[in-house]
């Protein structure tokens, strides 16, 4: 199983990301944003960071990059397609998922460790949860305000393509709480948390049982794999 | 040289923090008489000429680059001789 981690100019996670996606039992492959090659993997993952230093809007000169045609074409014909922070302004400003990301409603720079409510576990990338389980991951952006037109909010609503919601306090000012969603087929799923930050003990955030001990974010990536074991 | 400009604004019915922390940064001035500010973009593309064929790829360009039609609206595509900023 072969997971490719794109790396595109001013990228930060994708080191992160491979490691994720190897401690997940999968191999990953660096990928380049500037290649017409996906080199055979399985499944994609555009990593965070800050692509081209947010310029013009986040994600959206990255959304333009050569590669960005070929993960176009991955995606509609059903490869799993993850992104994560920019990965997901990326998603989103490629038209591969709705709506759109603006600047945090306070206007802060937010970095914390955030609760989540997973609340459809029928994707490519969530599978492996119990049904509404709440999760830690950390969060870290500027720019993390989901918005869409109102007819869009009540679609992915009522469709359950709301994926992830932030639980507890909404870091951002997301409309609705939300964190991530995903395509009508269940393979494109982008969230603003990291879950890449969130896979290794020692490494992860605090838990109930001792000090970065939290990994809730690998069976995002255990997901992806069972997903392709089940094609 | 001729001056195409565009300009984008964040949809009206979107929040734009930027133009809210502006809009409190004159408020602590002591200002009272700006009730809101928003705040858009502006793009100027040095051209040789300016055809009906280029304003056709610019419109394109503003509306699938230049903007986000989900969070932006573009207000205008302007021809100007000379751009005196």
């Amino acid at each position: 199983m072969r997971v490719g981690v794109i790396t595109f100019p001013g990228s930060l996670d994708d080191r992160d990301a491979q490691r994720a996606v190897r401690l997940a039992g999968a191999e990953p492959v660096a990928l380049w944003h500037g290649d017409h090659d996906l080199h055979g993997v399985d499944a994609l993952i555009l990593p965070g960071g800050f692509s081209y230093g947010d310029y013009l809007r986040c994600g959206a000169i990255a959304a333009h990059s050569p590669i960005m045609a070929e993960v176009i074409d991955a995606a509609n014909s059903g490869m799993p397609v993850l992104g994560i922070c920019n990965g997901f302004q990326m998603l989103a400003e490629a038209h591969l998922l709705a709506g759109g990301l603006i600047r945090n409603d306070h206007g802060n720079f937010i970095c914390r460790d955030q609760g989540l409510r997973v609340e459809n576990t029928s994707t490519a990338w969530t599978n492996e949860f119990a049904a509404n389980a709440e999760i830690t991951i950390p969060l870290k952006n500027g720019e993390g305000g989901f918005v869409a037109d109102p007819d869009t909010i009540a679609r992915l609503e009522g469709e359950g393509q709301v994926v992830f919601r932030y639980l507890g306090v909404n870091p951002n000012g997301s409309i609705n709480d939300i964190a991530g969603i995903t395509n009508e087929r269940g393979n494109v799923v982008g969230l603003m948390p990291h879950p890449e930050h969130a896979v290794e003990a020692g490494f992860g955030p605090d838990t109930a049982a001792a000090m970065r001990s939290g990994v809730d974010g690998l069976a995002i990536f255990t997901s992806a794999i069972r997903a392709l074991a089940a094609v | 040289m001729p001056t195409i400009v565009v300009e984008v604004m964040p949809k009206a019915v979107l929040l734009d923090p930027q133009g809210k922390a502006v809009t409190g940064a004159l408020h602590r001035l002591g200002n009272t008489t700006v009730s809101e500010v928003r705040i858009g973009k502006r793009f100027e593309l040095t051209v040789d000429e300016v055809t009906d064929e280029l304003l056709a790829e610019v419109q394109t360009y503003a509306d699938e680059m230049f903007s986000n039609s989900v969070i932006e609206d573009v207000v205008s595509i302007t021809v100007a001789d000379e751009v005196t900023a």
